[in-house]
């Protein structure tokens, strides 16, 4: 049990406000602006949930929300097998440890600006490797919506599958040789092995990757922007870069928040459930 | 567990995969404008270097480097130093409103970077910081400093309450028993809590582009105007762009063994 101390504020304070300041006070900008309308004049003028009831009659912002979900549906049924399928393989001893955790971690320190150039000289059809070997089938990222999507998926399966991959390999590695051992001796199938003692032990980490890659790719603006300048796909973020008028931005941006708010909850609650000690805010295992 | 024996070709040939466009990337920064655009070819006719003479010759080159490096070093001390007591106390204590503020904490992580685009700009602009590093080092800490705490009270947690109690009996003070016994023993959670730091900032372009517009113009925010420029010069950008793949790659180093834990927020 964790003694009760109310002093403990003071340990926290510097730290809330710092986030105060970056987080609560531009958040409360946003809320004031969502709710007027500001003339060319510089004047405020109280409007009500008008900017709200737009936004949600918009189309743009229904087909921007639903491209969004399309595509984390996407990424989550491409990534999280192959990165459960990688984890499988990878070396548990040797120098190959190293070696292959070194490389797959190579894309995540990338800055998303360059990940889009990198895909993006990579995928032309007139200077890009890929793009080079697949203009004979018709490929080209810039005219063809389908061959847009097809490299944005791919673009972020190459950025991202290491996260799932690391993170199922750091749950694999936790599973005592005993339990193979077992297994063994019970004559356990592959696929028994995987289904009742690798999937298990995976799932806790496996859960913070789906949430994590959702998440994340629910809020994808940079690498598109990169790949393709301004084109379709239309996210919801570029949506919201694109929307000009203040108080629609604003309210935008709430309606937006508010859903990644919803999945925040839902992540927060099932990172604190399996924990031994309920009284634990973060759960630490 | 035994693995087949042929398992290696799965991280294989992933790994060819990752290579592959990076080994474009780098192939093109050795190439002339003439080359890339004119003839397709795997590797350069010849190596020239002087896409890399230009960037590093050129002082607007120079000084993107530095700008970018110089808001996320001092985002990556500012978010474990104020991460480092606020992750002990959620660690250690029960106080009031202590998981409804954990919960807060890790909102601003999931926050979008586009909504905040816009009040960043009026906040930062109104304190006279606007297009300055420590604006950028400050946004940045929207979702920094949650991460820190998280991955900091993950490593903490881990180590036995006894110790803090020894400790004060045996006359420590707080600040004694922090800085001296404390540290140390977490030693690698503040290294992962400082690698994922300089991580998030490196990578993110949205923010700093916005806040940092002329005066300390972050790199990422040169490769765009220029990559969006009619008569792209793709050869320095490919360099540049390599360039930007250094850093990471020598932090992942130091870390390796850590990553996973650390995207897990310290809770695998």
């Amino acid at each position: 049990m964790k003694p009760v101390n109310h002093r403990a504020w003071f340990l926290v304070a510097p730290m809330l406000v710092l986030v105060a300041f970056t987080a609560v006070i531009p958040l409360m900008t946003v809320v004031n602006y969502s709710v007027q309308y500001v003339a060319t004049n510089a004047q405020f003028h109280w409007v009500g949930d008008l900017w709200f009831r737009e936004v949600l009659h918009s189309e743009k912002f229904w087909n921007a929300l639903w491209r969004n979900l399309v595509f984390s549906g996407f990424i989550l049924a491409i990534e999280i097998p192959l990165g459960v399928l990688i984890a499988l393989n990878m070396p548990r001893k040797g120098w190959g440890v190293p070696v292959c955790l070194v490389l797959m971690a190579l894309p995540l320190l990338v800055p998303w600006y360059v990940v889009g150039m990198i895909w993006q000289m990579f995928g032309r059809v007139d200077i890009g490797l890929m793009g080079v070997m697949l203009r004979d089938l018709g490929y080209n990222y810039e005219g063809d919506p389908i061959d847009a999507w097809f490299t944005l998926i791919l673009m972020d399966v190459w950025h991202w599958t290491s996260l799932v991959a690391l993170l199922a390999y750091a749950g694999l590695v936790s599973i005592p040789d005993a339990y193979y051992q077992a297994a063994r001796i019970d004559g356990a199938s592959k696929w028994s092995v995987f289904r009742f003692i690798q999937l298990p032990k995976m799932a806790r980490v496996l859960t913070i990757a789906v949430l994590l890659r959702f998440m994340d790719s629910f809020m994808i603006f940079t690498e598109p922007f990169a790949v393709i300048a301004g084109g379709d796909p239309v996210f919801l973020s570029t949506e919201l870069k694109q929307t000009v008028e203040l108080g629609q931005k604003a309210a935008m941006s709430l309606i937006y928040f508010l859903i990644i708010l919803l999945f925040s909850w839902i992540f927060y609650t099932v990172m604190t459930r399996d924990d031994g000690e309920p009284q634990s805010p973060g759960g630490a295992s | 567990m035994k693995q087949g024996r042929f398992a290696w070709i799965v991280p294989a040939l992933y790994i060819l995969f990752l290579l592959t466009p990076i080994y474009w990337l780098i192939a093109m920064s050795f190439k002339t404008n003439v080359e890339i655009t004119t003839r397709f070819t795997l590797l350069p006719e010849t190596f020239n270097f002087n896409n890399y003479v230009k960037v590093f010759t050129d002082e607007r080159w120079r000084s993107v480097f530095a700008n970018s490096l110089i808001y996320v070093g001092l985002n990556t001390v500012i978010s474990v130093a104020v991460a480092l007591p606020a992750a002990y106390a959620f660690s250690r204590y029960k106080f009031f409103g202590d998981k409804h503020l954990f919960f807060w904490l890790l909102t601003n992580r999931m926050a979008p970077a586009a909504v905040f685009t816009l009040p960043f700009f009026q906040l930062y602009s109104a304190f006279g910081l606007f297009d300055t590093h420590i604006a950028v080092a400050l946004a940045h800490c929207l979702f920094n400093v949650p991460l820190a705490v998280w991955i900091l009270e993950g490593f903490m947690s881990g180590v036995p309450r006894e110790i803090d109690e020894t400790a004060y009996i045996d006359g420590h003070s707080f600040q004694s028993f922090f800085i001296r016994i404390f540290m140390p023993l977490i030693a690698s959670g503040i290294g992962v809590a400082a690698f994922f730091c300089f991580m998030f900032s490196w990578v993110e372009y949205l923010i700093a582009d916005s806040l940092a517009r002329s005066a300390v113009i972050p790199i990422t925010t040169r490769l765009q105007a220029l990559s969006q420029a009619s008569g792209t010069d793709w050869g320095v950008l490919a360099a540049a762009g390599t360039l930007t793949l250094i850093p990471g790659a020598i932090v992942i180093w130091f870390v390796r063994n850590y990553i996973a834990k650390g995207f897990a927020l310290g809770r695998v």
